[in-house]
Order: C-alpha cells, then structure tokens, then sequence
C-alpha cells in the first residue's frame, strides 16, 4: 500500500484554492444521479450531509442515536476556533496555523494544518448566518475567550455549550434537506461493515438498531465521520455510545489506521467517585481562563482548602509554566497533574485530584461576572459533586478526551480505499500528537462544510464508476458476515456482562497505555488484551434477541471492536520509542521530565494496515516534512 | 441505600407492557439514576433476565437520549435536570420508586423505557431552521446582535431537545420545544426573513403530529432540564397570530419588525 | 426510516388563510382567548349592573328599563356577540378537548403535578358547569320560564329578591360564582399569554392581576345572592 498525500504543489498559501481550481466538477444534473453515504451526523457528519444535499447529491446520512441532533458533538462545551483576529490581537491565519502545528508537537501535516486555519475563518460566517448564537459584546460584536495553547482570544463560544449550538445550526441543515427530500435520514441505524468492490468503497452494511434488520445502501462515495474511540478506555468523557465500529470494519476492509496511540488527556476533568462510574464528565478547558490550578505544598495534607494558607498551596502550572501557567496545553497540564499526584499531593479521596479554584477570579470580577461565563459548568459541577464552586474550589483530574489517532487520510480526506473519505474525530486528522482546545470542533466543520463537498465532487468527477446494486455479491458477503457475527455474540451465553470485559479493557489501557507508558507496560498490556479478548468470545453473556431493540447486543459488537483496536493502539505505542504530545514513553523525557521528541527516528505518520486475524499489522511510514514550522523542543515555560 | 423500583417493561412497540418490581441493593448516592439502574441490569442480565431497555449516550445533561418519567414526574424531582444528571442523594433509603416511559401519542414506546422522538425531528424538518446553505456567508461581524437579543435567543436554544415538556404535560403538547425553537431564530436578525413562513409550517407540523394543544398548565416549564419559560409559547402564539393575520400563511414572511 | 419521511413544504397555503388558523390548536386556542375575553368584559359590566341592587329597586330596575327600552337594539347587537362567543367558546373548547385527550391515550401509573393549579386543571368541567349555569341563568331572570317564585317582567329587583329567598336557586348562583372565579382566576392570566400579548416574566407562572380581578368578580357576583338570602336585602317591600 502506498501512502499518497496528494498535497498539490505551490506556495502553502495558495495550495487549497489552487487546488479547488484543478479538482474535476459534477455537472448540476449529474448530481442527483450519485448516492453519497454519510455515516455519522455529528459536526463533521451532518455539515457534510447538508452540504453535499444542497449541492444536489443524493444523501444518505446515519447515526445510532434516534436523532442526528444527539451526536456526540453535542457535549462540545468550551468553544471554536478561528483566525479572525476581532480582538486584534495579533492573530492571524499564520499563527492559528503555527500554534496547531506546534501544539500538535510537529506530527501532523503542514499542507493540512494550513488549510485547517484559512477556512476556520469562513466557519464562523456559515454558523452566524445559521443562527448560532455566539457570545456577543454589548456593541452587537462577536465575544471571544482564550483557550489553552494559545496566547491570544481566537475562541468563539455560546455559553458553555457551544458544541451543542454548532450541532444544532449543522442538524438544523440536515432536516431542511430532510424535508426538502434531498436526504434520507436513518437514525438507530448501525454501520456494521463497509463493501469494497474492484477496490473500491460502494456502500455499508448496516444493522437497524430497532428492528435489527440488515440492509445494505450501496453509494457512489463512503464518508465516515463516526468521531473517536476513546471509548477503548472504558472511562471517557465521551458519551457512552462513542464508538470505533466504523473505522474499525473499515480498517478490516483495507484501510490504514494513523497514529492510534496519539490520545488526549484532558487536565480538567471531575474526579471518578467509585467503581459505579460510568463515564467522566469534563470541566471545560475555558475554565482555566480563570481558575487557578494547586495543590497543598507538603505531602498528605488533608485540611480543607480553605485552611491552608497561600504560603503553604504550590500552584504548580504557574510555577513551572509561567508564560503559559494555567493554560498551559491539555498534555502538558496533564502530566503535571500526574506528577503532583504521584508525589502524594493530590487532593480528595484517593489522592487523586487537583484544585481548580476561583476565588481570586471572583474577587477580581465578581461572582456576577464568573456566573455569567460559566454559571451552567458550576451548576453541572454541584449537580454532580454536591459542592458549590463559587465557595469551595473545584477537584479536577485528567481523563481520556480525545484520540488524534484515526484513520489515515489524504489532502482529500479520502483514506487508502479510494471512494472511502474520512472526517473529524474519526480520521487522524491535523491535529498531530496532541489537539489544541477548541480546534476539534473548527476541524469537524471545516471538513464538512468545505473540504469533503469539495473533494467528494472531484472523486466522482475524476472517476468512472460502474453502478451495482445491493444484489452484488459483495454485499450479499458483508450482510451474511454481519448476521453471522450478531448470531455468535448470541449464541455464546457466558458468565460475565459486556461492561465488566469493558472495565477490564479499561483499566488495562489506563494502566499501561495511559497519561504515561513505558515499554514493560505496553508490552505486559499486550499481553493482557488477547487474553481478555479470548475469554470475551468465551464467555460473554448477551442475552435477548436480534431481532429487536437490544442494547445488551449494541454494546457487545462495539466492546468486541474496542478489544481489537487495543491491541492496536498498544502497537503502535510500542513502536513509537519518542514522546510526543499526548504519547509519553518515560524512556524518551528531558531531565525535567518534559516530553522528548526523537525526530531523527519519529517524525513521521505511523499508518498501519490489517494484514488478517492472527498476523501482526504491517507499518508503513509518512514521513512529515516541516518547511514552515521550524522543528524545536516545544516549550511553554 | 436500597430501594424497590417499579418499572415499566414492554417487549416491542405492539405488545402489551406492564410494571415490573426490581430491587435495587446498596446504591451509593454518588450514582447518577442512569448509574443505578445500570447496576440493576448487570444484576438481571446476570440472572439471565433482559436489562431495562432505556436511551441514553452523553450522561452529560446535553444530547436528550435520557427519558424516564421518575414517580410522575418526567426527569425525576430535582428542577432543571435531566435524568442523567440527578444523583441518587435526592432519594431516601428504602423508597419506593416508580420509573414510566415518556407517554404521548407522538411518542410510540419502542421497548421498555424507550419512546420513539421522530416526531420532534419533522417539526424541525418542517421549518426550524434559517435557510443559510454552505457558502456565501457574509463576515459574522456584519451582523450586529445585541447581546440582550442574544442571550434571550440563547435561553431558548439551549433546548436538548429530550421531549420531557412532552410528557409533562397533561395535554401532550409540544408547545415549549416548538416554542423554544421558534423564539431561538425569532429574536436573531438572520431569522427575520423567514420568521412568518417558520411558524406557520412548524405549527401545521406540530398539529399533524398529533401532540396536544396549550392550556398553560405551566407542567413543561417546571420538567424542561434547561428552564426554558413558557414565555416562548407566548411568543410562538404571538408570532403565529401576526402570520395569519399579514396574509402570511406560509408565505414568505418579508424582515420587518 | 418512517421516523424521517419528507415534509410536505407550505402546508398552511393548501386550506385557506382562516381555514388553516381555525384547524391549528393555535388558531382554535386564540378563538377561545379572544372570545373569552368579551366574555369576561361582559361579566364586569354585568357585575356592575348587579350591584345596584345594593342602591335602590329604582335604580336597578331603571338600568334594566335602559337596557330594555332605551337602547333596545345596542342590546341585541351586544347578545348577539355574546351568543356567538359562547358558541365559538364551548365548540373550540369542546374540540381542543378532544384532540388534547387523544394526545395521551395511554395514561401514566404516577403523575405529580409540579405546577398546573386547580383553577387550569378545572377549565373543563368548570366551562361546562358555567353552561349549565347561563342555560339556567336566562331561563330564571330573562326569559322567566324558570319561577321559583311567580316573575315580574321588568321588574329585576323584584325576580332578584324573591328568587333568592328559594335556598337551592341560592345555591346554583354559589356554586356557579365560584366556577367563575376559578375559570377566570385561570383564564384571565392565560388568555392574554395565548394571543401572545404577554410580556417576558422572570416567574410567568404568577399572576396577580388575574388573582385579583377574579377575586373581585367572584365577590361582585356572590354578594347579591348572599345579601338576599342571609342578610334579608329587599324583606322589607
Ligand atoms: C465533553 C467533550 C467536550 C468537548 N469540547 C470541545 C470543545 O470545547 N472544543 C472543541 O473543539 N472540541 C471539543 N471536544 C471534541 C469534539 O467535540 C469532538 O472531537 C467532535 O465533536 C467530534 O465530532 P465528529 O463529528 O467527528 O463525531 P461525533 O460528534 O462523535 O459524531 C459521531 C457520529 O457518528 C455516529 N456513529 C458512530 N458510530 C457509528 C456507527 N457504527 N454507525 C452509524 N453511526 C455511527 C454517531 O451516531 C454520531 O452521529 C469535546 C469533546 C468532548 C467529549
Ligand atoms: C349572582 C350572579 C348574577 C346575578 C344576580 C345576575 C342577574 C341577572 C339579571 C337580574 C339579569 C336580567 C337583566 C335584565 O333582564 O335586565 C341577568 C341577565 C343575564 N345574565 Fe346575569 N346575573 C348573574 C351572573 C351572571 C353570570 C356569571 C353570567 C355569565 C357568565 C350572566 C349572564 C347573563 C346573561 C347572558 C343575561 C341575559 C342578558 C340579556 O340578554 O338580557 N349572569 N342577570
Ligand atoms: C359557556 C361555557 C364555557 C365553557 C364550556 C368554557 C370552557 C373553557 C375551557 C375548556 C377553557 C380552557 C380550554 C383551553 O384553554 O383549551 C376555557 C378558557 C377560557 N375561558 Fe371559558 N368556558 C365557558 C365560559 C366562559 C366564560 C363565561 C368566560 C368569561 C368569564 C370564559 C373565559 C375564558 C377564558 C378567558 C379562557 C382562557 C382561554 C385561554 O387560555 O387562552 N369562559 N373556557
Ligand atoms: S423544551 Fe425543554 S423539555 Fe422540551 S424538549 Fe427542549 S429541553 Fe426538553
Ligand atoms: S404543560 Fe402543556 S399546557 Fe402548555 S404550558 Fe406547558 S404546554
Ligand atoms: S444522556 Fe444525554 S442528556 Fe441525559
């Protein structure tokens, strides 16, 4: 397999608009004769579904959720960001550009990155015109906060939900096509594989989540935006159904999978309060604009925050980051975060969490003020934790968030199957070896709206397709395979619950592939993952039917992926012998344990390919030129 | 603690459905209601019985997957929570605690606790939105919103969506969601243009769609986890009357006001 | 999936503009605001008109010779618009009760009201007792084909006072005072919020104007009755 990047050429400024120019067109007419797939309707999902049914492509869109409007992106709190440079403060598409590159620790895709920024600024206009309602100035001006890894106010918001906003302006879209009939929505549908004929993507299998029918829509383009798999941990601050189904059958089907082992640990998360814990709830990272991260200076020292004296409190971001301090980037703070807590200084049960405390803030601006920008984030804090942060300061620790890993992706978003393109979460994306806050939702729609209606046009333009139909054999394959494996998860009737294979996975990957790794770890955890794997297929018991709803049965396919794509992301770790971004090795840290690149060795995109059960998945490499973005030991000190 | 709860069971939207009592045994009150009755599906599947069938995904309070109707009152006691979100320390040891799915005849039971919301979606469909296809936006800071329009807008846009206004209130209406999104786009200048046409096709859905009608019970706006007022049904009234009353039944509503 | 077929576009255009208003509960709901209100304009002035009573037998059975002889056609312009409200009335009420009640067919095991109060959760049964009441209403002190005590055309204060000596007709005008408090306790805060003429409140759920121009209404009514009967208002003659 060959790993073509396909960045056309010129000066990195002109390169997108050069290439809109170059890329082949769809005659208006033609348009409605080619069926586009959309699996996922999250920002990326539902952006490009409505985009693609405006230009006049015959849309299908899916999610599992019973409405579009419940994708994940919906818990997208903190904000979006753009070069707009309102604030005058020197920002400018050049630096959102350099600070994701450098954020990302010089392991994404210069070409890409650029690209990310100059349309970041065409996102904010789309969503206003859509009615999103941006935070405002009393002038009627847009209102912009900062956001960690960044040194200027680039990041638009609408409360703390501005995930929830954009899905909505995306979704809002996605019915007006719906109602116009330009698009078919299919909600509680599953994607359960993809169909590859004469190599190419031409359709899903997918398995009705109420009625459990398995059907197949075969389509002329195959978009997944089916978001992250940090799932895989068991304990996130993704939402539940969050999967790797999608891109893992397409990883099956002959796709490469990029940087698995790149995930995000977000610093400001509420701490777990016991084995019930089904999921993390996260802090936006805007609350860091003002709160103060510390922990008690000595050791073990359980006294209520309010009684340890400012003299005795070591706020540790501020002190070992001062440019920087408490927004400082989301690896960085985590491992601090880590590291205090290691020496025994953690906070509340467990040792495990920092303070994150506002009271200077409230001093300063007043309560008012605090209310007005995270009032309902301290009400979800309360609600959760029964404390009132506006008295008491907030514990926090760091938790899964992200996964810049993915599935590998050209300039076009098209994957290593030609017609299979890939956006958000779920592909590996500009983000490199660490996100920025804020940037997720930017990629998400700017792949969306503008980069796949495009790219997608010229797939289809440039090629010749041969119609097929769902009676292709292909298909007929993929639905037995599918009906097949459903039939095994049944008929197994073991002794333990999907969860507890779940929370094992979990705690392995937590453990050994976490916020640090090293090579004994990694190599103990893939020992571990088999193992659970095998007794998995043993001894799960999946009880009901297939032949209705059964969330019992949901949980165990996704479960079932999530045990391969371990196996995979502690791969991957192992071979990476560097640290970067969110991937620490202990073996590869500077004296004052900050993370060591090894670029000589590293600096390249890790793109594995499925080589069949039982066989070790084969590397291949793209190297990572950096003509713009000097390579230098990333510092926020 | 420990309680007994009676839960609403029903095999697939035709069959007959009926309460189940389940005993669920030393909860925490740090467990979320989700969390609790995850504890007694992994007890029932261990016995080889079939979990409590329920929607839920981001257990955040923010996608409006979870629905349980919570001893009569949709999303349990505490005021503005969705039932992700409400911990069990709002309950006692021993209590009894009756969980019911959303009831509406817009809202077929599919399984247990889960109700099938599409009807939410087509109202959307049928007009909830501005009509703003990718492309050719004008720069975000041409338009001036002032910050009061904004936050009001934002007040109701703040809806998940989860249709507890629905099954809270006694008449099956949905006039808080449709209310909340025709406020939402109403009071922002890029909504004016088809703000009249907007409510007049939203309405006809809603009615269409076999939800109730208003009588200002007030019961939606005590349920409604993000607080939305009922002022926004006033507004949707307001805006209806003005459609009819300017010939502008499904017309296109020109921007003024 | 049937959950997201295609939505027929411009649906109110199809029937005609007040076709489409009367078929929408909106539309039915502002007919029975709207005429709900004349109702309640109706019911003060006729308070009013009551009170009189407390004057003198002239002056009352003055104002009904004014109403009768005086403007004798304004009188059957203004029953007319009454008729034709109570009729909108009770049939847009009778059919939004319908479609309101086929909107729940299956009911729940558990339901504790957090804010519907008494007076809105009695709209219904209410109204009718209110219809019941009118039918009576005219029959006994218009019409006089209802005589607990033999009827004097012309003469109110004389049909008021003899009428109200009779304990159950006493009784019915209570009763009937108090469905009206109520109905309108409800429907006077909620009316103005159906034709959208309220404006944003922090607790929209309070109401004190409805509380207090209920309160006055019920009182202004209830007391004629009451006077008669207890307090031997008009024995003398
Ligand atoms: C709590 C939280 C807060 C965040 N805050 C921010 C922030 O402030 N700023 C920021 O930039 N980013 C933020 N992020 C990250 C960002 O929200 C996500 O990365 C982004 O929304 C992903 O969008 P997506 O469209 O790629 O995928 P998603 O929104 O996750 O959508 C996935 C879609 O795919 C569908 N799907 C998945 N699997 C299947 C399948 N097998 N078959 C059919 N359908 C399927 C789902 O139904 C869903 O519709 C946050 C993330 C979290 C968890
Ligand atoms: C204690 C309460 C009431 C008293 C003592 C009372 C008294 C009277 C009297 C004396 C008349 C005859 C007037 C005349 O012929 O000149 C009358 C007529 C009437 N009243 Fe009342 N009334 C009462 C309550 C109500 C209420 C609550 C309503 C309506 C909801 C009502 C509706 C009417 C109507 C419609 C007429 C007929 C008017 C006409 O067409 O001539 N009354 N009432
Ligand atoms: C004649 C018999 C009557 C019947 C059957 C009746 C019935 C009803 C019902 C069922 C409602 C509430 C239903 C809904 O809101 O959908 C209602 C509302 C109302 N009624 Fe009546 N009513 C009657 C008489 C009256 C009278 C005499 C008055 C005035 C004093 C009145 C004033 C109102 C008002 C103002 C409303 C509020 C409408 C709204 O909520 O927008 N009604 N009526
Ligand atoms: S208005 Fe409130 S209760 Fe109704 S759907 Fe929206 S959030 Fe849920
Ligand atoms: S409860 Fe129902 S009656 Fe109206 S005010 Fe809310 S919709
Ligand atoms: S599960 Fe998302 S709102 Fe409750």
């Amino acid at each position: 397999m060959e790993l073509n990047s396909r960045i056309p050429d010129g000066p990195i400024e002109r390169k997108w608009d050069k290439h809109r120019f170059d890329m082949k067109l769809v005659n208006p007419a033609n348009k409605r004769k080619f069926t586009v797939v959309v699996v996922g309707s999250g920002l990326a999902g539902a952006s490009a579904a409505a985009s693609l049914a405006e230009l006049g492509y015959n849309v299908k869109c899916f999610c599992f959720q019973d409405s579009p409007r419940r994708a994940h992106s919906i818990a997208a709190q903190g904000g979006i960001n753009a070069a707009k440079n309102y604030q005058n403060d020197g920002d400018s598409v050049w630096r959102l550009f350099y600070d994701t590159v450098k954020g990302g620790d010089y392991r994404s895709r210069e070409a890409n990155v650029y690209r990310l920024a100059e349309l970041s600024v065409n996102i904010i206009d789309q969503c206003v015109a859509q009615g999103v309602p941006f935070a405002r100035e009393y002038g009627g001006l847009l209102a912009n906060r900062s956001f960690g890894g960044a040194q200027v106010s680039r990041t638009f918001y609408a409360r703390g939900q501005t995930g929830q906003q954009l899905l909505l302006g995306a979704y809002q879209a996605l019915e007006r096509q719906v109602g116009l009939g330009r698009l078919r929505m299919y909600p509680r549908t599953e994607m359960l594989d993809l169909v590859v004929i004469d190599g190419r993507a031409r359709g899903i299998v997918t398995r009705s989540l109420v009625t459990g029918e398995v059907e197949s829509h075969p389509a002329d383009a195959v978009i997944l935006a089916t978001g992250g798999y940090g799932n895989v941990f068991y304990l996130s601050t993704n939402a539940k159904g969050s999967n790797c189904t999608a891109i893992w059958r397409a990883y099956k089907r002959g796709a490469a999978f990029a940087n698995p082992c790149y995930t995000q640990i977000h610093p400001t998360c509420i701490p777990q309060s016991g084995e019930h814990q089904s999921k993390l709830t996260l802090m936006s990272e805007s609350l860091r604009n003002d709160g103060r991260v510390w922990v008690p200076k000595q050791k073990g020292d359980r006294r209520p925050p309010d009684q340890i004296p400012e003299s005795e409190r070591d706020y540790y971001l501020e002190r070992m980051y001062p440019s920087f301090g408490n927004l400082s980037p989301r690896d960085i703070a985590s491992r601090a975060a880590k590291r205090v807590c290691d020496e025994g200084r953690g906070v509340g049960p467990g040792g495990l969490g920092v303070y994150l405390d506002f009271a200077d803030a409230i001093k300063r601006l007043g309560e008012q003020v605090i209310r007005e920008r995270y009032g309902n984030l301290f009400e979800m804090y309360e609600r959760i934790t029964n404390d009132n942060p506006y008295k008491v300061p907030m514990r926090i620790y760091p938790a899964v968030h992200y996964t810049m890993g993915g599935l590998w992706v050209d300039y076009n978003l098209m994957s290593t199957i030609p017609g299979l393109h890939v956006g958000g979460e779920a592909n590996f994306s500009d983000h490199g070896a660490n996100r920025l806050g804020a940037s997720a939702l930017m990629q998400g729609l700017a792949d969306g709206y503008f980069v796949l209606p495009a790219t997608i046009g010229d797939y289809l333009g440039a090629n010749k397709l041969a119609p097929v139909d769902a009676s292709h054999p292909a298909f007929r394959d993929a639905e037995r395979g599918v009906a097949e494996r459903t039939r095994r998860l049944l008929s197994i009737n073991g002794k333990r619950t999907v969860d507890s294979f779940h929370r094992e996975l979990g705690k392995v990957m937590w453990d050994y592939c976490g916020m640090a790794r090293n090579e004994a770890g990694l190599r103990h955890a893939l020992e571990r993952i088999p193992q659970i794997r095998e007794e998995f297929w043993r001894n799960v018991n999946v009880p009901g039917s297939d032949a209705e709803l059964n969330q019992a049965l949901e949980k165990a396919g996704r479960v079932a992926d999530f045990l391969e794509l371990a196996e995979l992301i502690c791969t991957d770790a192992l071979h990476r012998r560097e640290s970067c971004g969110g991937h620490f090795r202990e073996e590869s840290q500077t004296p004052d344990g900050e993370a060591l690149r090894d670029d000589e060795h590293f600096a390249y995109v890790a793109a594995w390919a499925y080589a069949g059960d039982g066989n070790a998945p084969v590397l291949h490499k793209e190297p990572l030129e950096f003509e713009h973005v000097h390579l230098s030991q990333r510092s926020y000190k | 603690m420990n309680l007994t709860l009676h839960v609403w069971r029903q095999a697939g939207p035709a069959a007959e459905g009926r309460f189940v009592t389940y005993q669920a045994h030393d909860i925490s009150e740090d467990m979320s209601f989700l969390e609790m009755m995850d504890v007694v599906n992994e007890e029932l599947i261990q016995k080889g019985e079939l979990p409590v069938a329920f929607d839920h995904d981001c257990r955040e309070g923010i996608c409006g997957s979870c629905s349980m109707m919570i001893n009569g009152v949709a999303h349990g006691p505490q005021r503005g929570t969705a039932t992700c979100q409400l911990f069990m320390r709002h309950f006692h040891d021993g209590e009894e605690i009756w969980v019911e799915p959303w009831r509406a005849r817009a809202f077929p039971v599919i399984k247990d606790l889960v109700v099938d919301r599409g009807a939410l979606d087509r109202i959307v469909a049928a007009g909830g939105f501005i009509t703003a296809p990718t492309g050719g936006a004008r720069d975000a800071n041409n338009i001036l919103v002032a910050k009061t329009a904004v936050d009001e807008a934002m007040d109701a846009a703040a809806c998940i969506g989860c249709g507890a206004c629905v099954a809270a209130c006694p008449n099956g209406s949905a006039s808080l969601f449709t209310g909340a999104k025709i406020s939402h786009l109403g009071l922002l200048p890029q909504g004016q243009t088809e703000r009249y046409r907007r409510v007049i096709d939203m309405v006809a859905r809603m009615d269409e769609e076999q939800f109730g009608g208003c009588t200002w019970h007030g019961e939606c706006q005590e349920a409604c986890p993000k607080e939305i007022s009922i002022d926004v049904i006033a507004r949707m009234n307001r805006d209806y009357l003005k459609a009819v009353w300017m010939q502008r039944d499904g017309g296109d509503g020109g921007g003024e006001e | 999936m049937a959950s997201h077929i295609a939505v027929p576009a411009r649906r109110g255009a199809a029937l005609g503009r007040i076709g489409a208003f009367w078929r929408s509960t909106i539309g039915k709901k502002i007919v029975m605001a709207a005429t709900g209100l004349i109702m309640v304009a109706f019911v003060i002035v006729h308070m009013i008109g009551n009170l009189q009573v407390f004057v003198s037998p002239q002056k009352i059975n003055g104002y009904s010779y004014f109403l009768h002889h005086i403007i004798g056609e304004l009188l059957w312009v203004a029953r007319v618009v009454l008729l034709v409200s109570v009729v909108l009335h009770i049939v847009a009420a009778y059919q939004l009760t319908r479609l309101d009640r086929a909107a729940r067919p299956v009911g729940y095991a558990r339901k504790t009201p957090q804010a519907a109060t008494v007076a809105s959760r009695t709209m219904r049964w209410g109204g009718v007792a209110l219809a019941l009441f009118i039918v009576f209403h005219i029959l006994h002190l218009t019409t006089g084909t209802i005589q607990p005590v033999p009827y004097t055309e012309g003469d109110v204060y004389a049909n008021l006072v003899g009428g109200f000596q009779v304990w159950w007709v006493t009784l019915i005008y209570v009763l009937a005072m108090i469905a009206l408090g109520l109905h309108m306790f409800h429907g006077g805060w909620s009316s103005i919020r159906t034709l959208g003429m309220s404006q944003p409140q922090r607790q929209p759920l309070r109401r004190p104007v409805a509380f207090t121009l209920a309160v006055i209404v019920w009182i202004g009514f209830t007391c004629v009755p009451v006077a008669i009967f207890f307090f031997g208002l008009g024995r003398g003659r």
